[in-house]
C-alpha cells in the first residue's frame, strides 16, 4: 500500500518532457518533488503564474509571489506572471498538458467530486471546475477508500459533481486506473497489494486483463 | 494627459454608497486593496454585494467588513480562510454565491470589454449550469455566462501614475487587471505614485483609460496567509 508520497512519486512517471502542469492541493502538490530526471516541466499555478519553483529559503518570502494554495514560492528561470483571466485562458484554451488534482469520488465515467458535501460548509470550488472542463488529461490522486471504509471508486457519483466526463486516471494508495469507455481498468497495483484486495475496495466494476503488474516507485 | 490622481482614500470612494456592488482585487490575501477596505469600513457602508475571488480572513481583508456586517452578499469562488464568513453563512445572514475561478475572471473580463456574456465549459453537469442556456460547440458543452454589473472597482496595483496608468507586481497582479474598467467607477490603490511620464509605456500592465481614480496607499502590510520555507542548505 503507498503513503502520500508514493502516490506523488507514481503520478510523477506520468510527467513528460516539456509539459506544463497544473497541480492541484495536497497530494498533486508534492508530486513537484519527484519530476523524473531527464526532462523538463513548468509548473502553473492558476493564480497567476507559470514557473513555479520551491519554497523560499527562511527571510526571502514575499507575500507578493504566492501560490493557488496561498503559500509563499519562488520562480524559476523563466517564469512570467499574469493576471487571473489570462490564467485561466491558459487553462480553457488547453495550453496547459496536465492538470493533477485530488478527489472525493471518481466514477467509471470519469466524473469527478471534490467540492461539495451537502450539510458540511462548503468552501467553494475555486479553479477546479475551470480545469476539470477543460484540461486534456487529468489525473487524480486520492484515496481508495475512505474513513469509513467505503470505496471512492463508484459506479456514479453520490456527491455534486466538479465535471462530467473528464478523469482519464487514478492514482490511489493501492492502484493504478485508467477510465475507458468501458469504465475503470485496472493497469497497476500497489507493492504488496493484491487484485482482490483492490476488487475488494471497489464499488465500481474493474476490468481486469491478464496479469497485473506491482508498481514501480523509485 | 488626463489626471487621475485623488488626494486621498476619502475622495477615492466618494459615492460609494449602501447596496452598491463592488469588486475587489486580489486572490487570498494578496494584491489586496488594503487601504480601500480599511476605508470602507470607516465609511460604515453597508449592504454591499462583494465580488472577490475570497472573503478574506477574520482579521484581515474582507473579513474586516464581514466583521461589521457591512456585507449582505459576497460572489466567490473560495472561501474557505473565514470562521465568521462560515458562521454568517450558515445562519443566513449572508447570501454566498460560489463560482468557478475562471469564471470569475472571465465576467470581469467581458464587463471590461463590452462582452455582455459567453460560452464556457466550466461546470457544465454540475449545479452551477442550473437554469443556464447550454450550447453546443465542437462537439464540446458549454454554459453561457453573463459579464458582472457592478458600480464600483476597487483594484490594488504596484506602481501608477497620475494618468492612472498601472503595473503589477508577482501574483499580487490576479484579479486587479480584469477587475480594472470593469465597473462604472475604478479606483487604483498604488504603492507607489509617480508622475505620468515617469513609467516606461512598454511596461505598463494597464492602461490608464480602465482607471478613473487613483491614489497612494498609505500603508501596506501585506499580511502572508501560508508562510513557507525550505532549510538553508
Amino acid at each position: 500500500m503507498l503513503d502520500k508520497i508514493g502516490i506523488a512519486k507514481r503520478i510523477a512517471q506520468e510527467l513528460k518532457d516539456r509539459y506544463f502542469v497544473n497541480l492541484g492541493i495536497g497530494i498533486p502538490t508534492l508530486v513537484a518533488n519527484y519530476i523524473p530526471q531527464g526532462i523538463d516541466v513548468e509548473f502553473q499555478s492558476e493564480n497567476g503564474v507559470l514557473g513555479m519553483g520551491p519554497f523560499p529559503f527562511e527571510g526571502d518570502e514575499d507575500a507578493d509571489i504566492i501560490n493557488a494554495g496561498k503559500q509563499t514560492i519562488t520562480t524559476l528561470p523563466g517564469a512570467s506572471f499574469f493576471d487571473s483571466a489570462l490564467s485561466f485562458g491558459m487553462i480553457r484554451g488547453q495550453h496547459v498538458d496536465l492538470t493533477i488534482l485530488g478527489a472525493m469520488e471518481v466514477s467509471e465515467n470519469g466524473d469527478i467530486a471534490n467540492w461539495k458535501i451537502p450539510g458540511k460548509m462548503v468552501k467553494g470550488m475555486g479553479g477546479a471546475m475551470d480545469l476539470v472542463a477543460s484540461a486534456e488529461n487529468i489525473i487524480v490522486a486520492m484515496m481508495h477508500v475512505n474513513k469509513a471504509g467505503e470505496s471512492k471508486i463508484l459506479k456514479k457519483c453520490t456527491l455534486p459533481l466538479t465535471g462530467v466526463g473528464c478523469v482519464k486516471k487514478v492514482v490511489t494508495e493501492l492502484a493504478v486506473m485508467e477510465i475507458t469507455s468501458k469504465g475503470f481498468k485496472l493497469l497497476e497495483r500497489a507493492p504488496g497489494v493484491t487484485v482482490e484486495h483492490i476488487i475488494a475496495s471497489t464499488e465500481a466494476n474493474l476490468i481486469i486483463e491478464g496479469e497485473i503488474p506491482e508498481m514501480i516507485i523509485g | 494627459m488626463i489626471n487621475k490622481r485623488v488626494n486621498n482614500v476619502q475622495d477615492a470612494l466618494q459615492g460609494i454608497e449602501n447596496g452598491m456592488t463592488v469588486m475587489l482585487g486580489g486572490f487570498g490575501l494578496c494584491g489586496i486593496p488594503e487601504n480601500c477596505i480599511a476605508e470602507l469600513v470607516k465609511k460604515e457602508t453597508t449592504d454591499l454585494t462583494c465580488i472577490s475571488n475570497n472573503a478574506g480572513v477574520d482579521d484581515f481583508g474582507l473579513g474586516l467588513l464581514l466583521q461589521k456586517r457591512q456585507i449582505k452578499k459576497m460572489i466567490s469562488s473560495y472561501v474557505g480562510e473565514n470562521a465568521e464568513f462560515e458562521r454568517q453563512m450558515l445562519s443566513g445572514e449572508l447570501e454566498v454565491d460560489l463560482i468557478p475561478q475562471g469564471t470569475l475572471a472571465e465576467r470581469c473580463r467581458a464587463a471590461q470589454a463590452g462582452i455582455p456574456a459567453f460560452f464556457t465549459p466550466a461546470g457544465y453537469g454540475t449545479e452551477v449550469a442550473a437554469g443556464k442556456e447550454v450550447r453546443e460547440f465542437n462537439g464540446k458543452m458549454h454554459i453561457m455566462e453573463h459579464a458582472f454589473n457592478a458600480d464600483f472597482a476597487i483594484v490594488k496595483a504596484w506602481k501608477g501614475d497620475t494618468a492612472g496608468n498601472l503595473i503589477f507586481k508577482g501574483t499580487a497582479r490576479n484579479f486587479n487587471p480584469c477587475m480594472s474598467g470593469a465597473a462604472k467607477i475604478t479606483v487604483a490603490e498604488v504603492e507607489e505614485l509617480v508622475e505620468a511620464g515617469t513609467l516606461d509605456p512598454n511596461q505598463i500592465h494597464i492602461p490608464g483609460i480602465f482607471v478613473q481614480r487613483i491614489f497612494q496607499g498609505e500603508k501596506y502590510e501585506k499580511r502572508i496567509e501560508q508562510r513557507t520555507v525550505r532549510e538553508r542548505k
